[in-house]
This record gives C-alpha cells, structure tokens and sequence, in this order.
C-alpha cells in the first residue's frame, strides 16, 4: 500500500467497461457477436481530441498500465516507471488510454466470461484472437471515445507488435509509433518457449480441455510451470546472477529435491503469484497471437513492403541484454523502415536487465524517450 | 524559424547535397548538418550515430538518428538506398576506411568525406622537430588514446580512391577554422587542415 500517493503518480484510477455490441469478426473467421473492454485513461483529452496515446499491453499485461487501484494496492500499474505526471508518457500533456485485450482475463471479454450460446464460460470455445483483432478493437474502442486519430501508439514486447500494426492496417490514425523491446515476428526459438509453455498448461490434469471453469478447477501447475520459463527468458544470465548466484535459502545443501537456491524459490514465487492472477485460456490465447504474428507474411515476405502504407513517425528501442526479442529483432523493424523510407529513430539501451528493462526505469532510456514524447507534443502543438 | 549558421565545412558539404535527395550521414553528431538539410532543402535522412547523448539531442532536433557503429559497416543498408553518404571527421577512426568507403558508395550514388590532413605542414614539422606524434587544436588526442587510428594525407586518400576506380568530382581543403585561402589552394597538401571530397563511383 503507498503510504501516501507519490506526485509523479496518476493516483488512484478506476477502469471503465464499455459494451460493443456492432459484431467483430475475427481474422480466424470466427466472428464475437458482442464483447466488453476494459480500460483506464490517465490525464486529460484535450479539446480536439488529438493528444491521446494508446497503450498496447504485452503477454501478460493489463488495462491497468499506471497509478493505484486503491490505497490497498501494493505496486502501481504495470508501466507506472513512464506514465504519469512528468514522466516520459506525460500525463499533463497526453491523454492516455490503456485497454485489456480482447480474449484477456482482466475484465475484457475473454474465456472466463460467459458464453451467450452455451451459458457457460466460454474456457478454451474462445476464439482465437490475433494481433490484427486487437488492433481492430482498440479502434473501436477509439470510435466510441471519439479519438479519430492517436498522438501515438505506444507498446513494448507483444504491445510493439500491436503498434507495430496500426502503423500500417490504420495509417491515418495516429502520427507516431513507438514499438520497443519488440520483433516484427518470433523466431523458431521463440514459439519453442511458447510450445513448451502451452504443454505444461494442457497436459495439467486440472485443465480438462480447457473448460476446466465448468469443474471448479485450475490448471495451476502447468500455469505456474509456463510461467516460471517465460519469466527466465525476460531476464538475462547476468541480471539473475547479479540478484542471485548461487545463493542458499538456508545455511547449507540439503540433499532434497525441495527448491534450495534462492532463484529456485523466486521462480517458485514468481509462477504461484502468477498462477493466482492469470487464465490459463488466456496465456494459450496470448502465446498463440505472438507465434503467429508475422504480418510481412502477406507482402512476400519484405518487412518494408508491409510497412510501406505507414504515413506515422517511428521510435524503435532495443535493450542489450534482451535476448528474447534481441536487438538484432528491431534492427530488422528499423533497416526496413529506412528501406520504405520512413522516419524512424532507434537507439539499443545498455542494460543488463533482459527482456524485462523496458519496464524498468533506466536512466538512458527514461532520458531518451522522454525526449521523444516531447517531440511528439512539440511536432502536434500540444 | 531560427536564423542557423552552419561551421563552414558543412556549409561546403550541404552545398554539393541535392535538394530533396535521400542522405545519410555516418557519425552525425548532433544533427546540424542533417537538420539544416532537412529544413532547408527539403532533403529527408538518417544519421547514424553512437553517443547516447548526441542521439537524445538528434531527437530533439526532430532528425531521424539510428544508433549504429561503424565499424560494422553498412551491410543493412541496400544498394542504392541513399542519393549522398556523409561523413565528417570520422573517416579517420574507424576501423577499415577503405572497406567502408567502398561500401558508402554502395549505398549512395555520392559520398562526402571530411577528415584531418596528416600532411599539414604544422604536423610534419611537430613530428620532425619534437619526434614526437603530432597534436593540435584537430587532433588533441595522446597517440595512446586517440580514437584517429588511421591518419592519411590527401595524397594517401586520393591514392585510395585512384586504386578503386573512384572519381573525386570536387576537393575543397581548409584550414582548423574551417576557412579556404588562395594558398591552401595552392598547396592543399601542406597548408589544408582538413579535407573535404566529393567523390562517386
């Protein structure tokens, strides 16, 4: 609980629900009759509506990007380090708009909401939703607030991919696209992790086909195991080592099977917090929109031909030691950016904190990107 | 709009840069070149660049920067890709001025070099008078920490771009205030400071 409030802090926010019942359908050719999305906006819209930043959340992110749901609430939004009141994402100039994605388990419509066909939940009936649906979505959800056009998209990770896509499926909607710590698809290596992840949940004998809401269970060991790998590929060797070692729970080795070192039980830690907050349905949902995310697929394979109907600017970022989404990967986004001549600015962030330092406030590229969020503001007059 | 004055070298360079050309500028600095390019010949770039703090001030300029280093060439950039490749004092310091020569003008139809003349009489004379390796106001290094790893004369440079088939459409030389004079005209080779050539395939 924050004792007090911290200035540079959005406060405590309340996320809104909105109910779109204009059906979507869905790249799988599934189509979702009506649907909810949840979201939180810190800051205010400006008169033209024309200061407003969408927010795309990562894997296992949520609408609640910064500020406090209440007083009780330990940690800030998931990306409290860059939005708020003079922080990078500056919510005295911008309006910022973050949404939990369609097929989420954070109030959005997703597996653990009801379906109007059988009665139930829908479990693992729920569509398959791809990074293009999301995109979709969120512009609809900017219908509804009637933000024709976005200051900027702004994502890391899978929410890069998400930016990544409205530069180019809606071009004239926003001016600026930030896509950091991101790939313009996975690799083999990348849907392996994803593969073994996705296994671990299924072959869980609570997940019963994935209606395992229907027998009041959860498949909390294999969401657990899919989360304790995921979290060690957002980290690098060196970052574990620093916060690590080998460092003993106790004074000496026990000689048991029972977690010993220190980074056994934080992994241990990591996948029970995880396996209380998150839906198995949804982590099949996610892994699967991320491994097929290949949007130069359709343009013979060549990035900048996909990319070439973007009319926004570009700020690509990349940290050293992220070797889930390497640096190599948005230096692809950027050689193919330069190719469609495109204005883009790229920088690779010295940091030995993995996948994971786009989240953490790390003096160069809090410096960095707050300088670009003002050249946004400078660029739009706002 | 600010009234700008660009350091005469780069005046020289932005007067051989076409209006509305696609350039590239290799260490850009701090964008002026590019910026003033930008803004007053309609000319749309990339600088390329690796220090942090150069890179925030290229963004605050509002010019495209992309961190690279230049020691690994431009191999991600595609033939033909840009009109003009600049490169101002660097040419010196990386580590393989000719292989990266050659490869700015694969990317561009043109390129622009500036760097430090290590025939400048000033430098011959510190040389054979204090035995010593030479130092001034353009190189204020120590030999042990200087990032000039590879010094060349205009001589040597031209022997270069005469060994690769390279034309030097224009040569320009001045003096560390970055100034041309009658006799550095005369005698580029012994009084020019530094070097600024034009030159394609």
């Amino acid at each position: 609980m924050p004792q007090q409030i911290p200035a540079d802090s959005v406060g405590v926010v309340t996320p809104q629900v909105v109910q779109f019942d204009e059906p979507l359908t869905l790249k799988s050719g599934k189509t979702l009759d009506s649907y909810e999305l949840i979201y939180e906006s810190y800051g205010e819209l400006n008169a033209d509506k024309s200061n407003a930043i969408l927010i795309c959340h990562a894997l296992s992110g949520d609408h609640h990007a910064a500020g406090y749901h209440s007083m009780d609430e330990k940690k800030p939004g998931w990306w409290d380090a860059c939005i708020g009141p003079g922080k990078a994402i500056d919510t005295n100039t911008f309006f910022v708009l973050c949404l939990n994605n369609l097929g989420g388990c954070h109030g959005s419509t997703g597996p653990k909401s009801h379906n109007p066909e059988t009665g139930k939940a829908y479990g693992s009936d729920f569509p398959m939703v791809r990074v293009s649906d999301w995109v979709t979505s969120q512009a609809r959800l900017a219908d509804y607030l009637g933000i024709e056009k976005f200051a900027a998209v702004v994502g890391g990770s899978l929410g890069g991919m998400q930016a990544l896509r409205w530069s180019f499926q809606y071009p004239k909607r926003l001016a600026f696209c930030a896509s950091i710590a991101s790939a313009p698809k996975l690799s083999a290596q990348n849907i392996a992790f994803n593969e073994v992840a996705r296994n671990a949940i299924m072959k869980d004998p609570e997940f019963h086909g994935g209606h395992y809401m229907e027998k009041n269970a959860i498949p909390k060991t294999g969401l657990m195991t899919a989360r304790m790998l995921a979290h060690l590929t957002y980290l690098s060797d060196d970052a574990m080592g620093e916060k690590f070692g080998r460092d003993l729970k106790t004074d000496e080795i026990k000689y048991g099977y029972k977690p010993e070192f220190q980074v056994e039980s934080y992994l241990h830690y990591q996948g029970e917090k995880f396996s209380n907050t998150f839906d198995a349905n949804t982590y099949l949902l996610m892994t699967k929109a991320l491994d097929y995310f290949d949007p130069a697929q359709y343009t013979d394979h060549d990035l900048a031909k996909c990319l070439s109907p973007a009319q926004c600017k570009f700020f690509v970022v990349s940290f050293t030691t992220d070797w889930r989404f390497s640096p190599g990967r948005s230096e692809e986004i950027v050689d193919a950016l330069v190719e469609a001549k495109k204005d883009v600015t790229y920088a690779c962030i010295e940091s030995e904190k993995g996948h994971d330092a786009f989240l953490i406030p790390i003096p160069r590229y809090v410096k960095l990107f707050t300088a670009y969020m003002k050249r946004v503001a400078s660029e739009l007059n706002l | 709009m600010t009234t700008e004055t660009l350091r005469s070298d780069l005046n020289i360079i932005q007067s051989w840069v076409n209006p509305e050309s696609q350039v590239l500028d290799l260490g850009c600095g701090q964008g002026h070149l590019l910026a003033f390019l930008k803004r007053h010949k309609k000319c749309h770039g990339y600088g390329l660049e690796i220090n942090p703090d150069s890179i925030v001030n290229c963004v605050e300029k509002g010019i495209n920067v992309v961190e690279h280093d230049l020691n690994n060439g431009l191999s991600h950039f595609k033939d033909g890709a840009m009109d003009t490749v600049i490169m101002t004092q660097a040419l010196q310091a990386v580590s393989r001025p000719d292989e990266l020569l050659e490869d700015m003008l694969r990317v561009g139809k043109e390129a622009i070099i500036t760097f430090p003349n290590f025939g400048y009489w000033r430098t011959r004379f510190y040389l054979l008078g204090k035995g010593k390796m030479p130092m001034s106001k353009t190189l204020p290094y120590n030999w042990y920490d200087t990032p000039n790893i590879h010094m060349c004369t205009f001589r040597d440079f031209e022997k270069l771009c005469r060994e690769k088939g390279l034309r030097i459409l224009d040569r320009t030389v001045v003096d560390s205030a970055h100034q041309e004079s009658l006799a550095i005209k005369l005698w580029p080779n012994l009084l020019g400071e530094i070097a600024i050539y034009r030159v394609s395939k």
